[in-house]
């Protein structure tokens, strides 16, 4: 009690309890000691990524300055041939197309299950789907791996007949070779179903701070529960939902084993994407580093350095959003 | 409240209008249990067109049902209600079905991995290495990955709790201008960084320095991924000790320093346990920087610091890759074991937060 009452009379402060002469408050050297040992470690953690930056540009520099190819353009990853000749231009276009593929189908189920959670579901099931939705964020990705290599392609290899059969007149679904189902398609199905959870929770967390009385307004007005998400809910959460995506795309970009374990890779750049075949960065590091030499392994470092950046841009883009959105946010409350 | 019925009463009536007037309080509506109706009509129809069509696999009939159940619900109401209702329906069952299509490969996933993984696992599952185990044999165990797994886990933790920690109060209690904006930032930035890359780096450095592959270099990896998820939540717990607490106790004339440790961090210690414990949940399944960086064994080795070790994570794969039936099984083992102890971190971690939550006074 005695505790409070300093703050409670401050109204009217008479003069400054401290006196002059007082001796400097003990503790300072303490304090000094957790300041710098505080602000330091935040320092450590900018040093630690700026040497990311350094120590990825350096090996990869070693590795660029021997590549007899064109490391943007070439179509090969030989770094132990004579002469060495490796590029990155099918792992950059691989990545891209299942992460695309990924977020096409993972964006939109992801925001319908968050609207699920945060408006339709009975009141009594939102709470423990929610709860299962972010258990399952937690779920490691090499069990995503072997999941999706093991059961998932044997059960895709219908839906690929069939999408080429009705959907082959678009090119990009026309299946050319005969194969099993471990394509660019089947990947970024298996994508979409792991970031589906990071992409729901985000989503999920800015439809409930949507202002009730927006809600309510909109119902008064004899909204239907679709007429309020239309005017209330989705104009609220759009950034919200960007920035979600592109979270869920820095994962999907990244995401190494589960592609590792599913894909069955070659160099050949194919909008087919029903064929088997392909590569991504991760992909690519984690299959030929068992069997590479040391400037091997620069090269590959080379392909991470440019996945680094890759996500890089991504990630810091989604974060301006949000924080953009915080500032408007913080207007508006 | 006369207001808002007075509204309902003027809604349009269908345009149809045909047959006896209806006031809008009264006008045909579905009955409540109708959607179950369609959609078992749905995947009655789907399943026949399917079957007669000779497909096979599961996925296509679901994806009938799905869009047939979609288009049966819309033009019933719009026959039956009006166009708002119809989309509203419209809009309503294709959550239900969102949410329907995304629970399947998770059960799913989550059904196989415990099905498949009890075959295996048992006390000799948990209890043995694979040395001098072949591929094809039905025997070995998992034992040298656990060990693995749990001592690089733990080093990382050792690094990173502190250093997070550390992080997490500048930003909160002392943190102004631009370099509490640069570490806020990066840390974010950080949290997305793929674990590769970070394998990579550690891979750089041990080039550099000519460094063997060791536990402890994944257990470095590790802590790149784990730091900004350690920062991240014990800021936010941070941030909900009320402030009150803070000035009481400067109040009083307890230096800063002093204030910190002994009534901020002891007021969200729940909290921060939490979080530490989901950000070991997360790298627990890391499998990439282990396989730049520790190689993988089939050996016990307990020593982190030099030699090639195994973990749970790269043991799966490594199984995955041999290929055979038995060593599918082990792989499938693993995974319900690694995926137990993740789960059991989570909902371990979640009780504490629940339990420990930061009290606002009585």
């Amino acid at each position: 009690m005695a505790s409070t009452t300093p703050i409670d009379t401050p109204p009217a402060p008479p003069a400054p309890p401290d006196r002059k002469e007082r001796p400097q408050p003990t503790g300072r050297v303490g304090d000094k000691v957790f300041v710098g040992l505080s602000r330091g470690s935040g320092i450590l953690l900018l040093v630690i990524m700026a040497s990311i930056a350094v120590f990825l540009s350096y090996r990869a520099a070693i590795a660029i300055s021997k590549d007899e190819g064109n490391f943007l353009t070439t179509f090969d990853w030989n770094p132990a041939g004579d002469p060495p000749v490796f590029g990155i231009a099918v792992l950059l276009f691989g990545t891209v197309v299942s992460s695309i593929i990924a977020m096409v189908i993972a964006v939109p189920i992801a925001v319908g299950i968050a609207l699920f959670i945060s408006h339709y579901a009975p009141r009594k099931l939102a709470a423990p789907i929610a709860y299962v939705v972010d258990l399952l964020a937690a779920v490691p990705s090499i069990v995503y791996g072997i999941w999706g290599a093991l059961v998932l392609v044997p059960y895709l290899e219908g839906l690929n007949l069939w999408l080429d059969q009705f959907f082959g007149w678009t090119y990009i679904f026309e299946k050319t070779e005969v194969g099993v189902a471990r394509s660019l398609f089947t990947v970024g199905v298996l994508l979409a179903i792991m970031i589906l959870p990071i992409v729901t929770s985000v989503s999920r967390e800015v439809f409930l701070q949507v202002p009730k009385m927006n809600e309510e307004a909109a119902l008064a007005l004899g909204a239907t529960r679709w007429e309020v998400i239309r005017l209330s809910v989705l104009p609220f959460g759009r950034s919200g939902i960007i920035s979600a995506s592109m979270l869920g795309l820095g994962r999907a970009l990244g995401e190494t084993m589960a592609v590792a374990t599913v894909l069955s890779p070659s160099f050949i750049i194919s909008l087919h994407v029903l064929n088997p075949g392909g590569g991504t960065f991760a992909q690519n590091i984690a299959a030929k580093f068992g069997e590479a030499d040391e400037f091997g392994r620069d090269a590959l470092i080379a392909s991470g350095l440019v996945l680094f950046v890759l996500t890089l841009l991504v990630n810091g883009a989604a974060r301006l959003i949000i924080a953009r959105r915080k500032e408007y946010s913080g207007a508006n409350a | 409240m006369s207001h808002a019925s007075t509204a309902v009463q003027e809604r349009p009536t269908p345009p149809g209008g045909h047959g006896a007037p209806k006031s809008a309080l009264t006008s045909r509506s579905l009955p409540r249990l109708a959607p179950v109706g369609f959609a078992a009509v749905a995947i009655a129809l789907s399943v026949g067109i399917s079957t007669a069509a000779g497909w096979h696999s599961k996925v296509q009939w679901g994806m009938i049902a799905a869009l047939l159940f979609l288009a049966i619900s819309y033009v019933a109401t719009t026959v039956v209600e009006n166009k708002r209702q119809a989309k509203d329906r419209l809009a309503t069952s294709v959550v239900w079905v969102c949410f329907l299509i995304a629970i399947i490969p998770l059960v799913s996933l989550l059904w196989t991995t415990i099905s498949r993984g009890a075959e295996r696992l048992d006390g000799y599952f948990l209890t043995h290495s694979m040395a001098g185990v072949l591929g094809s044999e039905a025997s070995g165990g998992v034992y040298h990955a656990l060990i693995g797994t749990l001592e690089q886990v733990g080093i990382a933790t050792v690094i990173s709790a502190p250093l997070g920690l550390l992080t997490a109060v500048y930003l909160v209690e002392y943190g102004k201008g631009s370099l509490a904006k640069a570490v806020t930032f990066f840390v974010d930035v950080m949290t997305g960084i793929p674990s590769i890359v970070a394998g990579l780096f550690i891979l750089s450095i041990m080039l550099i320095f000519e460094i063997q592959p060791s536990g402890l270099m994944g257990a470095l990896a590790l802590t790149i991924l784990m730091i900004p998820v350690v920062v991240r939540s014990t800021e936010e717990m941070l941030k909900l000790v009320p402030n009150e607490l803070r000035e009481a106790s400067l109040a009083l004339g307890i230096p800063k320093w002093r204030t910190i440790l002994k009534v901020v961090l002891p007021t969200a210690i729940g909290g921060i346990t939490t979080g530490v414990m989901l950000a070991i949940a997360r790298i627990a399944g890391e499998t990439a920087p282990i396989i730049l960086l520790v190689f993988g064994s089939q050996l016990i080795n307990t020593n982190p610091f030099s030699g090639a070790q195994s973990s749970l994570p790269f043991y799966i794969y490594e199984q995955y890759k041999v290929g055979e039936a038995a060593s599918y099984d082990r792989a499938w083992a693993a995974a319900l074991v690694l995926i137990a102890f993740v789960m059991i971190l989570n909902l371990v971690a979640r009780g504490i937060a629940r339990w420990k939550a930061p009290k606002t006074g009585r």
